[in-house]
């Protein structure tokens, strides 16, 4: 353990959300502006509460209020103080590098440096019409775009050049940051190319592990140690983040859960011609998968379980996933700062 | 008679192809694996995440293995080095995937199943469409013994016997029941979009996913 490492907290836990359709408490679904103001409520309670940070995934679709998590982001940053602002992921692949780095930038000195950008090829691809970019390039994109932000993180004039989008000659792109370089990480599914490629940039990374057992990630921490040492870059630990649900039982949290996960992954697999989620296989992935399902205890346990078993130092808890409302999802966040992140700390703590 | 199955090839080092390098080297197949470019893109993923396989090109993974697993994204399938994988036995993984892939019917065309695209492309291949509709994950978890209660199955959709027996072999060792379900054709009842894509199941359950 270097001296560096020491001085911020060991382990951090996040909550992320992609701003889903809240209900009220007679199911009916809150409006998509309604669903971003309860986020900033959320995220605002976490803060109070001590979570380090809130992470806002960005869509392009009719399940999820946030598009832009920037804005909300910055709707948070002047209401909190030590919380850290990530977006999760931005699409980069569809998005302009300069104009990330600019509303990032802005976004850093709204909250006094609490921004953090994750830059993630995205699990959707609804973007890519939508700004005009031909799925073809996908790869493409994301090589190019990539290079461009890591240059434009010095904060000094970038001169660029691709195919992607117009060559920059010495531009000098604003506001500066304060502390002269803006936090980004990088999301990363299960591709081992892109573990390999935010290693050569140096950033640290994500993992989004949304199903099936942890373990099998365990070695991707390895492939990006090894990638750093060899590219020459700091091996930063990594993080994770999956999805799951807290509530004062076990029972209630399954009970509530399942019709929620169900009714939000069925959306998901409808265009990618999967089959509707069955209880068994909700179950497994509560019992041995990555839905973290239960009472705090419950959830504390696996995710300790996880962090340790993969070896990150990072968790973010995807909460508030499908219709839930309002109420359960501020107790979430409840039971998650005062119940889960203490005993998940306890536990790390008794195995170190 | 058919030469027996020492080397297994992988076209595509992502995580349909990692996963299943991994389940060949634990059964104790050779595996030789290529990504889109140079095997240099892709040595270091192999050294960490499948130690022992060959990271090679597409040509080498195509004229070197006794077998080879197509799992690249269904899109790209015109960029399969076409010479070298003929009179090789092939198993076709891919599928549609709009996200990634776009429109299917200009990919694949309208009315057949992908794979006989594949199969028309890849002429003097022997086609064998196998390992598409189980999730990576599902795969990586799952696999265990023959005669293993609750085993899962893979489905097999081939025209050839001869080469419906030699990938279902190779389904078995890997750690799997294979379950025959009718010639290329019928690959198509394994698709995005059917009952059975996804499935994570054993044989008995599989079987009531796929007939109509
Ligand atoms: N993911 C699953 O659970 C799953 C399950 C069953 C079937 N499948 C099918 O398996 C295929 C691969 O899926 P995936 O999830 O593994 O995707 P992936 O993680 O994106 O990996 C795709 C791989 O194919 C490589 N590739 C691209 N063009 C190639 C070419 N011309 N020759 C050789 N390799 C090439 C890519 O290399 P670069 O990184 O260099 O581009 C990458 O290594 C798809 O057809 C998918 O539908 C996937």
């Amino acid at each position: 353990m270097t001296d560096k490492k020491i001085s911020q907290p060991k382990y951090l836990f996040g909550l992320d959300s992609f701003g889903d359709i809240a209900v009220d408490t007679k199911g009916q679904p809150l409006t998509y502006a309604a669903s971003i103001r309860q986020v900033v409520k959320e995220a605002v309670l976490a803060d109070t509460l001590g979570v380090d940070i809130i992470a806002l995934g960005e869509h392009h679709r009719s399940e999820y209020a946030i598009s832009s998590p920037e804005t909300v982001l910055a709707g948070i940053a002047t209401k909190t103080k030590n919380i850290k602002l990530a977006s999760g992921v931005t699409v980069l692949s569809s998005d302009d590098p300069v104009r990330v780095f600019e509303r990032f930038a802005t976004l850093d000195a709204l909250s006094n440096g609490r921004a953090q950008v994750i830059l993630g090829r995205g699990s959707f691809t609804e973007s890519f019409p939508l700004f005009g970019y031909d799925l073809q390039d996908y790869e493409l994109l994301f090589e190019e775009k990539i290079d461009l932000f890591s240059k434009l993180l010095s904060e000094q004039p970038v001169t660029w050049e691709g195919k992607t989008r117009a060559a920059l000659d010495k531009a000098d792109v604003f506001p500066k940051t304060e502390s002269g370089r803006l936090e980004t990480m990088v999301g990363v599914g299960g591709s081992p190319q892109s573990i390999v490629r935010a290693a050569a940039y140096g950033f640290p990374v994500v993992l989004a592990i949304i199903g099936g057992s942890p373990d099998r990630f365990k070695p991707y921490v390895e492939l990006y140690q090894r990638a750093a040492r060899e590219f020459g870059h700091e091996e930063h630990p990594l993080g994770m983040h999956s999805p799951g649900y807290i509530a004062d039982t076990d029972a209630q949290a399954i009970k509530e859960a399942f019709p929620r996960f169900k009714k939000a992954m069925d959306a998901v697999g409808l265009s990618r011609g999967w089959q509707p989620m069955t209880r068994d296989h909700f179950m497994n992935e509560v019992k041995n998968g990555s839905m973290y399902v239960g009472s705090p205890e419950t959830v504390a346990q696996k995710i300790a379980r996880a962090m340790k078993v993969v070896g990150v130092n990072r968790f973010d808890l995807v909460y508030g996933f499908g219709p839930v409302t309002a109420e359960a999802r501020l107790h979430m966040v409840e039971l998650y700062a005062t119940k889960v992140i203490p005993r998940v700390r306890e536990l790390l703590a008794e195995a170190s | 008679m058919l030469s027996p199955i020492r080397r297994i090839g992988i076209l595509g080092a992502g995580k349909l192809g990692i996963t299943l390098a991994q389940l060949a080297l634990k059964a104790g197949y050779e595996v030789i694996i290529a990504g889109s470019t140079h095997p240099g893109k892709i040595a270091l993923s192999i050294e960490v995440l499948t130690p022992g396989a060959v990271a090679a090109s597409a040509d080498e993974v195509a004229s070197q293995a006794d077998i080879i697993i197509l799992a690249l994204p269904l899109g790209k399938f015109k960029e399969l080095p076409k010479q070298a994988l003929g009179g090789k036995l092939v198993i076709d993984a891919m599928n549609h995937w709009w996200e990634i892939d776009g429109d299917r019917e200009i990919i694949v065309g309208p009315h057949r199943s992908s794979s006989e695209s594949v199969q028309e492309y890849l002429a003097t291949s022997r086609l064998v469409k196998a390992f598409n509709h189980m999730g990576y994950h599902d795969l990586h978890d799952e696999h265990k013994p023959s005669m293993a209660e609750g085993r899962k199955a893979i489905a097999v959709a081939a025209d050839n016997p001869e080469d419906v027996k030699a990938v279902s072999d190779v389904i078995d060792t890997l750690g799997f029941d294979p379950l025959y379900i009718g010639g290329l054709s019928e690959g198509r009842r394994l698709e995005p979009g059917t009952k059975a894509f996804g499935a994570n199941v054993p044989a008995d359950q599989l079987v009531r996913l796929i007939t109509p």
